[in-house]
Parts: C-alpha cells; sequence; structure tokens
C-alpha cells in the first residue's frame, strides 16, 4: 500500500487545481478528500469513481477484483455510449469467495484475467483493486505484471480499494493509471496539426456525438476522447495530440495537466454545456491548434460554424421563451457545471432560483453570483427535507437534479428533470441545449401535473347544491 | 431430480448474482420508520442504493458507516457508534438494521460488543431498536441475506409469548425477497378473505409499493412496525413462503411455539389450491366465491393460453425461490425448461424440473440459451436477450428498464391468470410468420437463407 499511499497524496495535492492551491499549504495535502461523516455520507467510493472514470473504454475488459459487493450491483449501469465494441458493458469480476479471503486471491485473479483474455481478446485488460483483497494483502501490481508478460497483452493495475476515499479521488487514480500504463505506449499511425484530445468526457446518453460533428466539419480530429467512446489504442496513443480540452469536471486534472509536463500537451478547462460555452470551447480549440502550428485559417472558418450554429440554436429555443417565461427552476448539479446550465437556463427564458455549490470552487460560486444577480440563493448543502418543503411549498415550477433527489421533487408533486450521470438525453453542444430547453417544456406542460394536484374527491366538502340532491 | 453443478470458471462474466448485505437491506425495509445501515465503505451502501433506486422507482433509505482504510484497519467501533448517533439525530427512526459487509467482517469487528458498549455510551439511542446481521459479501447471496436478516429481527425483537394471550385470528407471514410488494397486498387480500389477521415480516407493501406520502420522510414510509414484530409470538400460525423462510419459521416456532406452514412457490393452480386449502381448514371458513370464481378464470387462462406456452423451450436464471416458482409453473404449462442457472445452493433446487441447474453467472445463461424461445431473468439479461434475438421477461431485482416492477404479481389464483397473459403475450409477440421457405430442409436451401433461418 506503499505506493498507493504517495499516489493518494500525489494526486490530493493537484498544482493544477485552483481550488486547492488557494489554500494554504498545509491543508494542500489534504486536497479535496472530505473526511466523510457515518451515518451521514452519500455517494460513492473510489472504486466507483475509477470505474465511471474508466468504464466508457469500449473495446477492453473491466475486471473488478472483489466480492459480488463491488460489481453485482452496479454493472452495465450507466449510459456511456459506443459507436464499436460492446464488450465494456460486459461486466467481468472475480466474485471472491470466503476460500480467496483464507488462502489469498492472487491465483484466483490470475487465472481470471487469463480466462477473460481467452475467451473475449481484448486489446488490454483493465484490473481494479477493491477493499477486500486490499486487506488481505492481494498484490494487484504484481498480478497485472505477471499477466502482462505471460498473456503478452497490456493488463492494467487500477488500485481504487473504495475505503480510501471519494469519487472524485477514484476518478484521479484512473488517471494515473492511464499516465502511468496506457499513455504513451503506443504510436498512431499518421498525426495531424488538428489532432486533439477530449478529456473527461464520458460519451453519456452519446453527448460526445453532439459536438462531433462540428469538430468533423471543422477538419479537427479527436485523437482520443479519454475516456468516452474511447477504444484502448487511441487512449495508448493520445499523447500525440497538438492540443488538449479538459471537460468541466475537475475529474480527470491531473491526466491533463501530466500531459502538458510530460509531452507539451496544451490544455483549456471548457464545457460543452450551454450556448455560449460550446463557443468558447471551440474557439479555444481552434486557438490553441493554431497556436501549435496549424493553419490560421482554422479560427475564421471555426467562427463561421458558431456564427452559423449560436444563430441556428437560438432560433429553435425562441418558440420555447415565451411557454418558459417567468418559470422558475431549482437546480441541483454536481460542481462546476451548475454556471454553464444556469446560463442556458436564462437564455431560454427560465428564472433559477436556486442552485447547488456544494462542489464549486470559489472562482464558481463568483460567476453563478455574476450571472444570477441577487434574486437566486445558491446551496452549499441543502437537506432533503427542506428541498421538499420549498417544492411543496411551489417555491420553484420544476427542479433539475440528479437521480439521488428525483423523487423528493416526484413525491412533492413537481416536475423533475434528468440532468446527472444517469440521464437519458443528451444535453451537449448545440443540439443539446435546444434538447433541454424541449425536455424542461415537455416536463412542465405535461398534463398530469394539474391532474394530479387536484384534491382527492373525499377531501373535499361537498357544495351546497350536491348536499340539497343527496338530501333530496 | 435435478442434478446441480457449479460453474467452474474464475472469472464470473455478467454476474447474476448479489450481495447478502443488501438482501438484509432491503428486507430492513420492510419495517416501518427503519434505517438499513451498511458497515463498510460508503462504496458497498451507494451501488446498493442506486440499485433499489432504479428498480422500485422511489427513495431509498440506507446509510453507511464510511470505513475509511484506517478505521478499517483499526476497527470500526467508532465509526458504528457516530453513524447511529448521526442516524438518530438526523432520521428519528424506530428500528436501525446494521449489516456488515466483508471488510468488517474480515477485520473482526465483534458487532453484538459494540452495540452494548454503544447503548451504555449513548442514552440517546434508547427507544431504538438496534438489529445487527452478518452478511459478508464474500458469502451467500441477496437471498441468504434477507432471511439472515428477517430471522435476527425475531430473534430480536419478538416477544415471550404468552399463552392465554394468544389472538386466534392472527398470522404471521414471512415472505420470501421474490415476493413484490405488489404480491403481498394480494395475499393480504386473500388472508382477510378468510377472516384472517396477517402481519407480514417484512412488509414492503407499507414502504416501497409506491405512495405519495404526507410529508417528507428519510426513513423507509411504511411497512410492519416494532410494535407488530414484538407481538408475533401471540399469533397462531407462521406462514412462510419460499424454502428461504423456514429458518426464520423454524425460528419463530422454537421462540414462541407457534407451528408454521411453508408454501415452497404460490404461484399456479395447485400451489394456490393447497394455498385456499390451508386457509379455509385454519379459519374455519369456506373458500369464498371470489376465490372460487378467480380459480375458474385461472382454468380457463390455462386453457386459452396453453396453445402459446407448449413446447417453448424456455431458459431461467433467478435466485433458487424464485427459479424453483417460475420453472415450475412454466412446466406447468408445457414449456420445457431448456436452461436453469441460480446463485446458491438450496433444497428447492433439485426440484427444478430440469436435469441440470447450474450455479453460474449470465454468461452461463447465455451459452445455454441458443435456441430458445424465452428468456427469463432480471434486467441485465437484456443484453443476450438482444445478442440472441431472444425476448426477455424481467423477474426479480433489478428490474431498472421496465415500469412496474414492485407492482408485478405473480400469486394467487389471479397473479398466476395475469402472469400466463404476460408472458402469453410476449411469446405471441414473437412467433414467427411462415415464409415460402419455412418449410424447405436446410441442406437444400442457398447459403443465405440459412444464416437467415437460423436467426429466426
Amino acid at each position: 500500500m506503499g505506493t498507493l499511499g504517495s499516489k493518494i497524496q500525489q494526486v490530493l495535492n493537484e498544482p493544477g487545481c485552483a481550488t486547492n492551491q488557494a489554500k494554504p499549504s498545509f491543508d494542500r495535502k489534504k486536497g479535496c478528500n472530505r473526511v466523510l461523516a457515518p451515518g451521514a455520507a452519500a455517494g460513492g467510493c473510489a472504486f466507483d469513481g475509477a470505474k465511471i472514470a474508466l468504464q466508457p473504454i469500449t473495446d477492453v475488459v473491466h475486471l473488478i477484483h472483489g466480492p459480488i459487493n463491488c460489481e453485482g450491483h452496479s454493472w452495465d449501469g450507466r449510459g456511456a455510449k459506443s459507436s464499436g465494441s460492446t464488450l465494456y458493458r460486459t461486466s467481468f469480476t472475480t466474485a471472491m469467495t470466503e476460500q480467496d479471503i483464507v488462502f489469498g486471491g492472487e491465483k484466483h485473479l490470475y487465472r481470471a484475467i487469463k480466462e477473460a483474455v481467452r475467451k473475449y481478446n481484448p486489446p488490454a485488460v483493465f484490473v481494479y483493486q477493491t477493499c477486500v483483497p486490499a486487506m488481505i494483502g492481494d498484490d494487484l501490481e504484481a498480478v497485472c505484471k505477471a499477466a502482462a508478460r505471460k498473456l503478452g497483452k497490456p493488463v492494467i493495475p487500477v488500485n481504487v480499494p473504495g475505503f480510501v476515499g471519494s469519487k472524485n479521488l477514484g476518478n484521479k487514480l484512473a488517471g494515473e493509471a492511464l499516465l502511468d500504463y496506457v499513455i504513451g505506449t503506443e504510436e498512431p499511425e499518421d498525426m495531424t496539426p488538428y489532432d486533439i484530445n477530449i478529456i473527461g468526457e464520458y460519451n453519456l446518453s452519446g453527448e460526445l456525438w453532439q459536438v462531433k460533428p462540428l469538430l468533423d466539419e471543422l477538419g479537427i480530429r479527436i485523437l482520443a476522447c479519454i475516456s468516452g467512446d474511447a477504444k484502448y489504442h487511441e487512449v495508448a496513443r493520445s499523447h500525440r495530440a497538438r492540443a488538449a480540452m479538459m471537460v468541466c469536471s475537475k475529474a480527470m486534472i491531473n491526466v491533463a495537466r501530466k500531459m502538458e509536463e510530460r509531452y507539451g500537451i496544451p490544455y483549456f478547462e471548457g464545457s460543452f454545456y450551454g450556448i455560449g460555452d460550446m463557443s468558447d470551447s471551440l474557439r479555444k480549440i481552434a486557438q490553441l491548434l493554431v497556436d501549435r502550428g496549424a493553419p490560421a485559417e482554422l479560427l475564421g472558418r471555426t467562427e463561421a460554424v458558431i456564427e452559423r450554429e449560436e444563430a441556428r440554436a437560438w432560433e429553435r429555443i425562441a418558440p420555447f421563451k415565451t411557454r418558459l417565461a417567468g418559470k422558475r427552476a431549482l437546480l441541483f448539479t454536481g460542481g462546476v457545471k451548475s454556471w454553464s446550465v444556469v446560463a442556458a437556463m436564462q437564455e431560454a427564458g427560465l428564472t433559477v432560483i436556486g442552485t447547488s455549490v456544494k462542489k464549486s470552487t470559489p472562482d464558481d460560486k463568483e460567476r453563478i453570483k455574476e450571472i444570477m444577480k441577487d434574486d437566486a440563493h445558491m446551496f452549499d448543502d441543502l437537506k432533503p427535507r427542506e428541498m421538499y418543503k420549498m417544492l411543496k411549498e411551489a417555491r420553484a415550477d420544476i427542479m433539475l437534479s440528479g437521480g439521488r433527489t428525483q423523487f423528493v421533487a416526484l413525491k412533492a408533486k413537481m416536475p423533475w428533470l434528468d440532468i446527472n450521470q444517469e440521464r437519458h438525453h443528451a444535453y451537449a453542444g448545440y443540439e443539446g441545449m435546444v434538447a433541454l430547453v424541449g425536455e424542461i417544456d415537455k416536463a412542465l406542460s405535461n398534463p398530469i401535473w394539474e391532474q394530479i394536484r387536484k384534491p382527492a374527491p373525499w377531501d373535499v366538502a361537498i357544495t351546497q347544491e350536491e348536499r340539497s340532491i343527496h338530501v333530496a | 431430480m435435478a442434478r446441480v453443478t457449479i460453474s467452474e470458471k474464475f472469472c464470473t462474466v455478467n454476474p447474476l448474482k448479489m450481495s447478502p448485505a443488501i438482501g438484509a437491506a432491503l428486507a430492513f425495509m420492510g419495517v416501518d420508520n427503519s434505517m438499513p445501515l451498511l458497515h463498510g465503505s460508503q462504496g458497498c451502501t451507494s451501488f446498493g442504493l442506486v440499485l433499489f433506486v432504479r428498480h422500485f422507482r422511489e427513495a431509498i433509505p440506507m446509510q453507511t458507516t464510511a470505513m475509511s482504510e484506517v478505521a478499517t484497519v483499526l476497527g470500526g467501533f467508532d465509526n458504528l457508534e457516530q453513524a447511529l448517533v448521526n442516524i438518530a439525530d438526523r432520521t428519528h427512526p424506530t428500528l436501525i438494521g446494521i449489516c456488515t459487509t466483508g471488510i468488517s467482517e474480515i477485520k473482526g469487528d465483534d458487532l453484538a460488543g459494540f452495540l452494548k458498549l454503544i447503548r451504555a455510551n449513548n442514552p440517546k439511542l434508547n427507544g431504538i431498536a438496534l438489529v445487527d446481521v452478518s452478511t459478508p459479501d464474500f458469502q451467500g447471496t441477496f437471498q441468504d441475506g434477507w432471511a439472515a436478516a428477517v430471522t435476527r429481527l425475531v430473534e430480536e425483537l419478538v416477544e415471550a409469548p404468552q399463552f392465554e394471550t394468544r389472538v386466534s385470528r392472527r398470522i404471521n407471514v414471512l415472505p420470501g425477497c421474490h415476493i413484490t410488494p405488489g404480491d403481498i397486498d394480494e395475499l393480504r387480500d386473500i388472508f382477510e378473505a378468510f377472516s384472517l389477521d396477517p402481519v407480514f415480516l417484512p412488509d414492503l407493501s407499507g414502504s416501497l409499493d409506491g405512495h405519495i406520502p404526507t410529508e417528507f420522510t428519510p426513513t423507509s414510509l411504511g411497512g410492519i412496525s416494532v410494535e407488530q414484530i414484538k407481538r408475533m409470538g401471540s399469533a397462531c400460525w407462521t406462514v412462510a413462503i419460499g424454502e428461504q423462510m423456514r429458518g426464520a419459521a423454524i425460528t419463530l416456532e422454537h421462540h414462541s411455539g407457534i407451528p408454521y406452514k411453508l408454501f415452497d412457490r404460490l404461484t399456479g393452480l395447485a400451489a394456490n389450491d393447497e394455498l385456499m386449502r390451508f386457509l379455509s381448514e385454519i379459519s374455519g371458513i369456506p373458500v369464498p366465491k371470489k376465490y372460487r370464481r378467480q380459480r375458474s378464470q385461472l382454468i380457463d387462462a390455462m386453457m386459452d393460453g396453453h396453445f402459446y406456452f407448449g413446447g417453448k423451450r424456455i431458459a431461467i436464471a433467478a435466485e433458487p425461490d424464485l427459479l424453483f416458482t417460475m420453472s415450475q409453473w412454466l412446466r406447468e404449462m408445457g414449456c420445457t425448461i431448456q436452461a436453469a442457472v441460480t446463485t446458491t445452493e438450496s433444497p428447492v433446487l433439485e426440484r427444478v424440473p430440469v436435469d441440470e441447474v447450474l450455479i453460474g453467472d449470465l454468461e452461463d445463461l447465455e451459452i445455454r440459451s441458443v435456441g430458445a424461445d424465452l428468456l427469463v431473468t432480471h434486467s441485465h439479461g437484456r443484453q443476450a436477450a438482444e445478442r440472441l434475438h431472444i425476448p426477455l421477461l424481467r423477474i426479480g431485482i433489478p428490474n431498472f428498464d421496465r415500469l412496474g416492477a414492485g407492482q408485478m404479481v405473480t400469486v394467487g389464483y389471479r397473479g398466476t391468470r395475469d402472469l400466463i397473459f404476460q408472458v402469453g403475450n410476449t411469446l405471441i409477440a414473437n412467433a414467427h410468420e411462415p415464409t415460402p421457405e419455412s418449410w424447405i430442409p436446410e441442406h437444400k436451401l442457398p447459403g443465405d437463407l440459412v444464416s437467415l433461418q437460423s436467426l429466426q
């Protein structure tokens, strides 16, 4: 665990993270690994976070070394889409039993890797360490090394026992595994001045495909998306990109920063959510590529596409504006996505009356304040009970949040829209914002709300007229 | 008699089974105002919670002791104490059900001892029932965890009976984890029609039936109350549903001297005839007209439906009691069980109407399902069904890609009748239209048509 311990220290003290750098040096080392309150905690573990970050790599075997609790409840649960292989949706686990606990699970793991490779012949195997084998001392790195040598295939150890920390830490440790074992291990067949990496985008509901056609049109090639709709070889060759975009969340900031450090790939932090953000991102991608030697005419072409697409999106959103004007929305998303979605909703005529800033940085908070003026509340931690009360008292017309709070809204008979990872609709780029506004409108205008809010007949006092009929 | 074999693979591919810890947690959710607590790392809870949210489409009360690496090594006393105090402060439950996980079991945390100390330290826990159950995730499955939690609830909460106070029409019902909230509602109606007064342990029909509470509740929304559990010792009979509940029924019998009757399934004509006979006998009330009529409707549905079931080859994967229930019933409708895969050992397995029952995973099922007419398993069978071009009947937990999982009723005459319609319609919808080539022997077909035919 020595190496894992130092790895954790390293990713927690992330120099690329503005939030962390703003802290006093003592706190900086603690990073963002909050101490969890037993009995009052929510959210996944480090293993969960690592799987979220890597499982979108579509053509490899993701093998979970642990008892059934770790993989049995969560496999094939996320909507990361693939344009090719479906192997990533097949679940592989050692499903450790008591025997493994007593005798150690290393042989079992080795044989499982071998079996998976024999049956499915993937370009690589990612092996995830969980709490139980970490406790009994199974040496993940050693088993993976031996397996890689004997099987002649990359076998990547992802050392993320759940109890080392939060989902966010798991994202980062997953990134470290890519940096240590995958990125830079292969060379691309050809290179162009238009090659980029997109880091931290998982292609949930196919969102990458809402953006890709525009990049294609501009002649910009996604050398690797880490990790949405990615193939193993693409990630292995991603070190030859000319520039990178780190998508909104800070989940994989270590990957972006270290790739800049090691391979000189400049990156910027951007978002595909919201019309303005989408345009900014396209602009910055073009600029970074031009800075690195791509022909300058790319900038002009990019502006033309932006102008065309913005106009088209506004035109499609315009009909909703009158329908949505004055409607009040509560927004609960993870982290920095908040401001970019707030802007988009305002564009559609909605009033955002409150948003969560639990995972936001001070910068994000400033930005939210700026966008929302003073008519809104920022919540650090709104308890479900208070959330319910707000909705029940109809201080909002709709809530946008993740699945965890879905039923707080629905039980208050309040329209709700899923904007978290499990959502079924894609909301990225210009297309996505039009879709989001359409979905908000669909949710708000559904005729069920009026019906279900009417009292039951037995809760309504009978009218004088009815009484007289009854008596007669 | 079926042979039970165990898959010899090292790598489980597409798991069928789930952990006993979340099976136990679900059982605790059938108690009113309860909060299940998994003693492990926070991922243990979070994965299970999301699974139940997707299945029931309800908010799920479930907490974690949030064990860190250090806490795991040093022992979980502090985390458990903090968790119990936090839950008591924040959610005011009547019951906290504590389920262990792999890490707390390997460390060897002595929960019984911990709880005694924690109680002594924290008077604010007075009045909250604390029930712990051992559910290491490297041993047993969901069904085992559920059964173990019910047994522990009986051991910890049921009060010593006083013979004089035995309530003549009170019946304890112990449903297995394959019995849905909808099934419990149906069974309650049936029992009450015989003027019996059933209490269900656990009772998910009060908590996860999908109703709108009048105000926000962070704990379970309903279910059997702790007071009702305490009084279970004064009932006249215990009815257990599913072999998995035998242990809990026997515990209750030893504890309170209540005889039990075990129904290994309640789907199908014969199984429900036996239920009616039993209820009529113990209640002294003739089978109500309503059920005589429902029986007749079921018989009619069996006749209408048998055309579509006869000779169909079915591949099933489910936990033992659910596997047994579904395969028996499908066999009774004229189907052949082509493959049966399950999660763990059980005495009912050898009575599954098939040559071999395999303890394995959904990859095993997929390999054995080629050429089958219907796949029967939980939602994770969807990929196999797609690859094999076979319709999938979703049963058990999880069912995350269809509506109404909690209200699927398969017990009673009426439940069986409706199941015939549901499955029959699936089979009808997937019937193959004849083509000019349908009756030409394969060796006489041009190559591209052979592959087409084999697809059908």
